[in-house]
């Protein structure tokens, strides 16, 4: 199997797990962001939600796909390190004048940054939501209050509202990106993903970004 | 129309491999706006010389657009502001009179400066000698339309064969990846029957030495695409990707 392990070591391979891995996080965010609408149905339905997920028979498989999913983080993490790693040290001297770089997107050359900045994002989120909830909270306390606790904080809905929108940002170059990767461009349906890609990125970033706004307007309740 | 241009140069000087560059400003007066690039250049060396200082060492050779010795980075952008243009092919009447313009090596590791402006782009060698090429002995010249082939095909390989591998996708992406090269080479083969025959040792070959000699991995923000003087697609790149993954599941080796 030595020649799996070349292939995706090759800068073609990174691409495709670059590519793969991120369309897997794509699918992730739409089932995340349509869960999340449960918020906007009131307290007992949004909880209902969690509690189907976490404490119904439901519980063994939603374990592995947290497994699945954590895998498919840490890939994609992996991968873009040693992609933007590589692609660094590929120029070692850099210009005088800054390139001017048309055609590309601002989104396209700030991929390492906006990721690092919802890496840093993910960890926080994970602690204040999925670590409290499984492993920090008084009893009887639901994901429900903690959600409403969490974004009466100005400052977690600021960090919030930020990094949801460095995501879309994010997503918006990596979207189409990964077809691109995957060799899929044909002028018969190119213009279709990236239109499809960009209308996603927006949906995502503005879907997750009414949370923090509504529940911190609403004062926590 | 033309005028004359009084203009301020600054321009990268290197003595050689080793050693550390930096900018020297130069003045040139009464530039036609008829001249090319390189004439300017080669009035700025004739008046370097008469004063007994060392020439400006740029790479150039067919000064019609085709060779692809003649990259230079002008102000920012690879082969300068003109899209689909060579250095060699753009005309002084792009810029104003009192213009600073700043002229660059293209930089990348794997393009290492051998004296001031000139880079050595051997490694693009390498890449084309690993497999760029139909291994077949192809005798006399065969009869026409004796291998039939389709106009779009052959509008899609002749627009990948227009690359005269000169570098600027290299020096415009940020990654200094040569996708756009080995993807041009890569297309242009992989379309016509004669090239299909190898097409994955080609490509898997081609990629391995890519990577070998220092390229960055390509990241799709199509930065290349712009500025390669003969517009090559990153369609061609999508269709390496396609030919690498294909030889990966395909081709009759181990690796
Ligand atoms: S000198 Fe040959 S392409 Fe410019």
């Amino acid at each position: 199997m030595g020649w799996v392990t070349r292939a995706i070591s090759s800068s073609l391979g990174k691409k495709y797990i670059m590519a793969l891995s991120g369309l897997f996080l794509v699918i992730y965010l739409v089932i995340h962001l349509f869960g999340n609408t449960f918020l906007y149905a009131g307290k007992d339905a949004f909880n209902l939600y969690v509690e189907t997920l976490t404490e119904s028979s439901l519980k063994p498989v939603i374990r592995v796909i947290e497994v699945v999913l954590l895998l498919g983080f840490l890939i994609h993490i992996y991968d873009g390190i040693r992609l933007t790693i590589g692609n660094w040290s590929a120029r070692p001297n850099r210009y005088a004048v800054k390139p001017a770089n048309p055609q590309s997107t601002a989104a396209s050359r700030t991929m390492w940054l906006t990721a690092s900045i919802v890496f840093f994002f993910l960890v926080v989120h994970l602690q204040q939501f999925w670590y409290t909830y499984h492993y920090g909270r008084i009893p009887g306390v639901t994901m429900y209050d903690i959600v409403v606790g969490t974004f009466r904080d100005p400052l977690y809905s600021l960090i919030y509202l930020i990094s949801v929108l460095l995501l879309g940002f994010h997503l918006y170059h990596g979207f189409q990106s990964s077809f691109q990767s995957l060799g899929l461009n044909h002028p018969k349906y190119r213009s279709l993903i990236v239109i499809f890609g960009r209308i996603y990125a927006v949906v995502i970033a503005v879907g997750f970004a009414s949370f923090p706004i509504y529940f911190y307007l609403m004062g926590g309740k | 129309m033309s005028g004359n241009l009084n203009l301020t140069l600054k321009i990268w000087r290197q003595a050689n491999r080793t050693s550390i560059g930096k900018f020297e400003t130069y003045k040139v007066s009464n530039i036609s706006t008829d001249a090319s690039f390189l004439e300017m250049l080669d009035i700025l060396n004739e008046e370097l010389q008469r004063k007994n200082q060392e020439p400006v060492a740029f790479d150039h050779d067919c000064r019609e657009g085709i060779c692809g010795a003649c990259g230079l980075v002008i102000n920012g952008r690879p082969h300068g502001p003109i899209k689909g243009t060579t250095t060699c092919q753009l005309h002084m009447r792009h810029f104003k009179d009192g213009d600073t313009i700043v002229i660059e090596p293209w930089r990348a590791k794997a393009f290492p400066v051998i004296k001031d402006l000139i880079v050595d782009r051997s490694a693009f060698e390498k890449i084309q000698q690993a497999g760029g090429f139909v291994s077949i002995n192809t005798g006399g010249v065969p009869d026409a339309n004796a291998i039939p082939i389709s106009k779009e095909i052959a509008n899609i390989a002749m627009d990948a064969a227009a690359c005269i591998g000169c570098g600027a996708c290299v020096a415009a992406c940020k990654n200094a990846s040569a996708m756009l090269f080995v993807s041009a080479k890569v297309s242009h083969l992989a379309h016509l029957p004669q090239g299909k025959v190898e097409r994955f040792e080609r490509v898997e070959a081609m990629v391995k030495v890519m990577d070998e000699l220092g390229f960055g991995s390509c990241t799709n923000t199509y930065a290349c695409e712009a500025e390669c003087p003969k517009e090559i697609s990153v369609r061609h790149i999508a269709k390496m990707n396609r030919e690498y993954f294909a030889a990966k599941l395909k081709a009759r080796n181990k690796d």
